[in-house]
């Protein structure tokens, strides 16, 4: 993996709003909205792995797919090389499409079962008219090598393959068109644990020799204990805790991050934490009515009335918690092994 | 983590024992699926064998479509025979049938004809004819079957109550009818899928328009609207322009059923990760409902379409069977069957339904392979 180097970053995120109308009166004006990222800020630097954790809902996917284009931001910008992505007009949108790519979640929904690996791998060249013929072939047979496939399976259709082949094509895909970033929403998911192992590791090797930048999106904290360099945990739209791996996963700072970690199995019964598991009640906030103060304060077990329920929390020395001073939490020691 | 980098193999495939299955295209995969539905297949060759009796009609048909004969009006089938034994020479071999012999009631003036085996009508295979043009290029005088002399009377179905040969106007009205069914079932479709695709694609308030103008149409009772636009065509127009304007009328009620359907297979698919990652290719929007989306169910459509062509044959015969859609000279099984839809006449002459009987056996051809293409349709359903 290799370590931030450059100073500049790749990709700023500065205030983003994602909101999506849930209601609208008679004239057609929304009533309603669900607030899926309110006021996210991010920074991505050249070469680097940032893990973006959380819950389901908790507005992750909805942050990727705004990233590559997928999905309109409602305020708020994404920058990168000097272009407010957010902005961009319709024609100059290829350009960053190439740039920025994403790995689908769901390898199954996200291959057309009606198309060959040939024209899967091969549609961001063939839509753009970039390559064609015996060019097109050279390309799509190099990017399989490239993740493990053969060449030879060109012409089979992804129904003879399985979840980790087809995240293999789903890489090759979003690889071949040449990207710097790639946001890879929970591209292992899916997976049984051993073909977990080898696609993160085919990740890794295809950062290492491309020299690419990922937004890893997990719910699976120890998938991204593996790959990531830096950790974002995200809560109800918002990013609640943001720190390096190690220092994250030894000692969190956000109440939240303690019981996403408290979570995850441990199978070495010595390493286990001595608090055992934090169960959250199961009470997320209506997302269409964001509360004030903390939004993890309904379900938090350090949370104080008064302090936490009131009044914008800010996000200071990376973690949004205002007693995040006087809490000692529980992380799980960095795993050994690798 | 330790784990050993292992090259991929598709062990699925080779779980299936060999890599036909999977190597196999959506077309290959769908026919042998196809080919286990016996009803559909013997269908399949029933309009493969209508097919070829449109494209060389003249051929088939032993007289030209206005050919009239008033010597024998509403003359009876003859029955084709192999030899002869009451003639001069007592047994003999050859192909013929008998001719006429036509006796008049004095009070009710109508004929009745019997046959008459002394009058013997030759009759050959590849006789020569009625000139004709096929394909209105290639100029030939041939068909298939027909008497030896071109005037004698040789009617295997009967005659019309004009004198005209049942089986010759038959054929001729196979390809009226079933051509009225395709054109106008792809003319449907055409209009269906597209709009059908931009409304399940895009949604909002476009979809609310199409939906509101498809409900229309559907809330319109289809008979008295065909009527009511069949009426309006002036009496005076060539059979050709009659003929293309009862075809796009058909179509124009037909097409809001397809429609349905193709939006909802859009909008079902429009939240599929791979609609969006063809988007994110840089497809254009069009690419991405024509050449992503639309393969997805394109063996969908062609069984919907098979399955909607018989309403389409079935609509023409009954707005040409009531007078609003073809008139003679042009025919049609419902032009034809208009001949039977007096009684006085069906009772004596009872061979005039069978167009009716030709448009049974077709409407329920079309409609088997229908059914075993719908079936056939998603191979990949295990």
């Amino acid at each position: 993996m290799s370590e931030t180097a450059s100073s500049e970053p790749m990709l700023e995120i500065n205030d983003l709003h994602i909101r999506f109308p849930v209601r609208r009166n008679m004239l057609g004006r929304v009533t309603v909205e669900n607030h899926a990222v309110s006021g996210v800020d991010l920074t991505l630097m050249p070469g680097e792995t940032l893990g973006l954790v959380g819950e389901s809902g908790c507005g992750k996917t909805t942050l990727g797919r705004t990233i590559v284009g997928a999905q309109q931001a409602t305020s708020g910008s994404i920058v990168y090389d000097g272009r407010d992505l957010t902005q961009l007009k319709n024609r100059e949108k290829g350009r960053y499409r190439r740039q920025i790519r994403m790995v689908f979640q769901d390898p199954f929904s996200s291959l057309n079962p009606r198309m060959t690996l040939r024209q899967i791998i091969g549609d961001p060249l063939v839509a753009t008219g970039e390559a064609k013929g015996a060019e097109l072939e050279d390309r799509v047979a190099e990017m399989m090598r490239k993740v493990g496939l053969s060449p030879d399976y060109m012409d089979r259709y992804p129904h003879a393959f399985s979840g980790g082949q087809r995240q293999r094509v789903n890489i090759a895909r979003a690889l071949i068109v040449g990207p710097k970033l790639v946001v890879a929403d929970e591209p292992v998911s899916a997976l049984d644990v051993s073909v977990r192992a080898q696609i993160l590791n085919l990740l890794r090797e295809l950062q290492a020799e491309f020299g690419l930048t990922y937004l890893f999106i997990s719910h699976d904290l120890s998938v991204v204990e593996n790959i990531a360099d830096r950790v974002a945990v995200m809560y109800f739209g918002k990013i609640v805790e943001l720190a390096d791996t190690a220092e994250l996963y030894e000692k969190p700072s956000h109440p939240y991050t303690e019981a996403l970690m408290s979570a995850v199995p441990i199978p070495d019964p010595s390493r286990r934490g001595r608090t055992g598991r934090v169960l959250l009640p199961d009470d997320l906030p209506d997302p269409t009515k964001p509360p004030p103060g903390c939004a993890f304060a309904s379900r938090c077990r350090y949370a104080e009335a008064g302090r936490c329920d009131t009044g914008e929390v800010d996000f200071v020395d990376g973690v949004r918690c205002v007693r995040s001073e006087e809490l000692e939490l529980q992380g799980i020691a960095k795993t050994d092994a690798q | 983590m330790t784990v050993k980098e292992t090259e991929a193999s598709p062990e699925s495939a080779g779980a299936e024992g060999n890599g036909r299955r999977a190597t196999a295209s959506q077309r290959q995969l769908v026919w042998w699926s196809f080919k286990k539905h016996r009803l559909a297949l013997v269908s399949a060759w029933v309009l493969g064998f209508m097919l070829v009796v449109i494209a060389f009609c003249e051929f088939f048909a032993p007289f030209d479509d206005r050919h009239r004969d008033s010597e024998y009006t509403t003359a009876p089938p003859q029955v084709l025979k192999l030899w002869d034994t009451d003639g001069p020479d007592g047994f003999q071999w050859g192909l013929h049938v008998d001719g006429y012999t036509s006796e008049q009631d004095p009070r009710s003036l109508r004929i009745t004809y019997e046959a008459n085996p002394e009058d013997r009508v030759d009759v050959g295979f590849f006789v020569k004819g009625e000139e004709y043009e096929l394909f209105g290029l290639i100029p030939w005088d041939r068909h298939l079957i027909g008497p030896e002399d071109p005037e004698d009377p040789m009617y295997l179905l009967g005659t019309t109550t004009d004198g005209q040969d049942l089986l010759s106007q038959l054929v001729y009205a196979t390809r009226v009818s079933a051509s009225v069914g395709v054109i106008g079932v792809l003319l449907a479709f055409a209009l269906g899928i597209v709009l059908g695709a931009i409304s399940g694609y895009f949604g909002g308030w476009i979809d609310n328009v199409i939906q509101r103008v498809i409900e229309l149409f559907m809330a319109v009772p289809s008979i008295p609207l065909w009527l009511g636009l069949a009426a309006a065509l002036p009496a005076d127009m060539s059979p050709v322009t009659r003929y293309f304007i009862i075809t796009t009328i058909l179509a124009l009620v037909a097409w809001t059923g397809l429609a349905r359907e193709v939006r909802g297979r859009f909008l079902a698919l429009r939240g599929e990760e791979f609609v969006t990652s063809a988007l994110l290719d840089g497809s254009s929007r069009r690419r991405v409902m024509f050449r992503h989306m639309l393969p997805s169910f394109s063996s969908h459509i062609i069984a919907a379409l098979s399955l909607s062509i018989p309403s389409m044959i079935l609509a023409e015969t009954a707005l040409s069977w009531l007078g609003l859609g073809l008139r003679p000279p042009a025919v049609s099984w419902g032009v034809q069957l208009q001949d039977a839809s007096k009684w006085s006449v069906l009772s004596g002459a009872p061979w005039l339904l069978i167009p009716g009987l030709v448009v049974v056996i077709v409407v329920l051809a079309f409609n088997f392979v229908g059914d075993g293409m719908r079936d056939a349709a998603d191979p990949y359903k295990h």
